[in-house]
């Protein structure tokens, strides 16, 4: 009987102090907190918006299919017969090649990293810093570094190969940082219980692990190779500055890839140029944008809940 | 009175006194399936648990009480070599399974987990289908099954879920219900036909009627199974178990906490007779 009164008691007359259920009081750090996200929300938004509708107007008159059939050129009067045929080609023989050489070394290492490797030993802490060091150097550094080592001591030059291995190397700190965190965001219990029924730790690995961190791998990967397929710093001193008039058709094959492509295209002063410029960062926009659904289409259909 | 006899449940023995289809403990003289001796279990320096010893009889079930931190998981998990997960963990002393040392070099943990099983606190299904639960020890440990569907069956009846689950085999472990996933973590144990199951309190989540179910399941299990479990439920253990240890903290001269074994003997002597003053203490509830 007694606690009603009590609660009347310490409780204020709501509605004499204006502290009614009804009636919502402002509070201004909250109001405040959130203005300041939706401003940078509308920020990083905005300017995006702008860099597409800049590209889509500029571009607009070359979006059909003589970008994707045509060869560049540098002559301007035959500009509006040209497309980027060359640079496409040469975008879709590095990524697959990067792709081939960086995810199954990335991945692989990151799987020795967090599942075998032994972090209370100096050596695997010194690489693991490294690795967390190589993911901030500039990518023109290894570009140079390539220039160096693969294209000149080891012989294998301006080729696709090259520009190929030199993307890998720049992404693989990427790849390898981000399945780390997928393959640690799996629960211990799900190792253990497998351990507990005799599995291997191959077996515990790769059938519960991995198939758990696919998502996070997946979206890693991506992010990994959209880095790799927008870079030129590292191509243009490895040998992509030229107009190419023909297909890379193999390894050794000479190349240009879409980034260097534009970036030529975009030191000329003709608005021909400028055109055509536009209507190949769409093209390479598109590509970005393909392998991003392919990441969430493979998060999607790997998705695991705990 | 003795304060066991009102919370047998029927077909459950304790201390001798309950009917032979379960069997009362096993006389002490009967060879043990495992046997600690003098084992102590370090945390890098810090040791964890001093100097104890125990046998585990053969198809019989043991239990290990006493207050929290006092090295019942630690013990359990040095049982089938569980603490080689953890990094740091050591174990002295000679634990023996069918009078082999089970930490001798030449011992393959992998071997030692395929015939002693475990159950963990916290149910942990699998993130995929019922069916690929069970199915996964199994698989893993390359047994050679006649028909997989007929093994998934049996270890789910024996785990008293079949009939929850049989129309939903391909629905995924994790939609279960709590008690349901802690029944389909024993039945994905008992799948592999291990010798020795270790549960480290399989019953904490569960509500009283899944805990009920599990209790049930446990004396059924102990026919074919040797059971070591984990409980801070005393009556849990008065229940089920054929034989009680009672672990305890001690704080040494540095002032460091060590789980000791106090005492261990057949259940009903334990709750009615405890040897050690501080056993007492700790079933009545007087403990400080
Ligand atoms: N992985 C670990 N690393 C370091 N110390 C640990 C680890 N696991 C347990 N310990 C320590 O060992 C001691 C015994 O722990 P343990 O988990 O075995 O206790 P417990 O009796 O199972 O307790 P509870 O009843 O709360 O589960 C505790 O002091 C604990 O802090
Ligand atoms: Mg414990």
């Amino acid at each position: 009987m007694s606690t009603p009164t009590i609660t009347t008691e310490t409780r204020p007359d709501s509605s004499a102090s204006g502290d009614a259920l009804t009636q919502r009081r402002s509070r201004p750090g909250e109001v405040a907190f959130r203005l300041a996200m939706q401003a940078c929300l509308l920020i990083a938004f905005g300017v995006l918006a702008a860099l597409l509708t800049w590209v889509l107007v500029k571009g607009w008159n070359r979006l059909d299919s003589r970008l994707w059939t045509e060869m560049p050129t540098g002559l301007a009067s035959r500009l509006d017969g040209a497309g980027v045929q060359s640079a496409l080609v040469g975008t879709l023989w590095i990524i697959s090649l990067v792709a081939l050489i960086c995810l199954p070394i990335g991945i692989l290492s990151a799987i020795y990293l967090e599942e075998y490797a032994d972090n209370t030993r100096w050596y695997n802490r010194l690489l693991e810093l490294n690795i967390q060091n190589l993911a901030g150097v500039p990518s023109i550094i290894f570009g140079i570094l390539g220039l160096g080592i693969i294209a000149r001591a080891l012989g294998l030059g301006f080729t696709v190969i090259t520009a190929a291995i030199v993307l890998s190397l720049l992404v693989l700190p990427v790849v390898i940082i981000a399945t780390r965190e997928a393959i640690r965001a799996v629960p211990q219990s799900i190792r253990h219980a497998s351990y507990a029924l005799g599995a291997t730790k191959w077996q515990t690995v790769s059938r519960q692990v991995l198939p758990s961190a696919v998502p996070g791998i997946a979206t890693g990967s991506i992010l990994a190779l959209s880095r790799a397929i927008g870079e030129a710093a590292p191509l243009i001193v490895l040998g992509a500055v030229t107009f190419i008039t023909f297909n890379p058709d193999g390894l050794d094959s000479g190349y240009t890839a879409l980034p260097i492509q534009i970036y030529t295209f975009i030191t000329r002063s003709q608005s021909e140029y400028t055109e055509l410029a536009a209507g190949a960062i769409v093209l390479l926009l598109a590509i970005v944008l393909a392998m991003n659904s392919i990441a969430i289409f493979v998060r999607n259909r790997f998705e695991k809940r705990w | 009175m003795n304060p066991t006899d009102t919370t047998i449940r029927p077909g459950v023995s304790i201390a001798g006194v309950g009917t032979p289809s379960t069997g009362a403990p096993r006389s002490d003289a009967a060879d043990p399936v495992m046997e600690l001796s003098g084992v102590s279990v370090y945390y890098g320096a810090y040791e964890a648990v001093r100097d104890t010893s125990m046998p585990i009889q053969e198809k019989q079930i043991t239990a290990m009480i006493g207050p929290s931190g006092c090295g019942k998981s630690t013990i359990l998990r040095s049982l089938n070599r569980m603490n080689d997960l953890i990094p740091g963990a050591r174990v002295s002393g000679a634990v023996t399974y069918h009078g082999q040392d089970l930490y001798a070099k030449d011992v393959d943990p992998i071997e030692v987990r395929r015939r002693i099983g475990m159950v963990f606190q916290k149910p942990n299904p699998f993130p995929k289908s019922i069916y690929d639960n069970v199915a996964y020890g199994p698989r893993v440990t390359g047994m050679k099954v006649s028909s997989m569907d007929d093994l998934v069956e049996r270890a789910l009846r024996d785990a008293a879920l079949w009939d929850e689950v049989k129309d939903k085999l391909k629905t995924s472990g994790l939609a279960l219900s709590g008690g349901q996933q802690q029944r389909l973590c024993i039945a994905r144990t008992i799948a592999v036909r291990p010798e020795i199951i270790l549960m480290d309190e399989p019953c904490s989540a569960l509500d009283p009627i899944a805990t009920a179910k599990i209790e049930d399941l446990m004396s059924e299990l102990s026919n074919d199974y040797t059971i070591v479990i984990v409980t801070h439920n005393m009556q849990q253990a008065a229940r089920v178990s054929h034989y009680t240890a009672f672990f305890t903290a001690e704080v040494d001269e540095q002032q460091e906490r060590h789980g000791r074994l106090v005492e261990f003997s057949q259940t009903g002597k334990l709750f009615t007779n405890p040897a050690d003053k501080r056993t007492e203490d700790y079933i009545t509830g007087r403990f400080g």
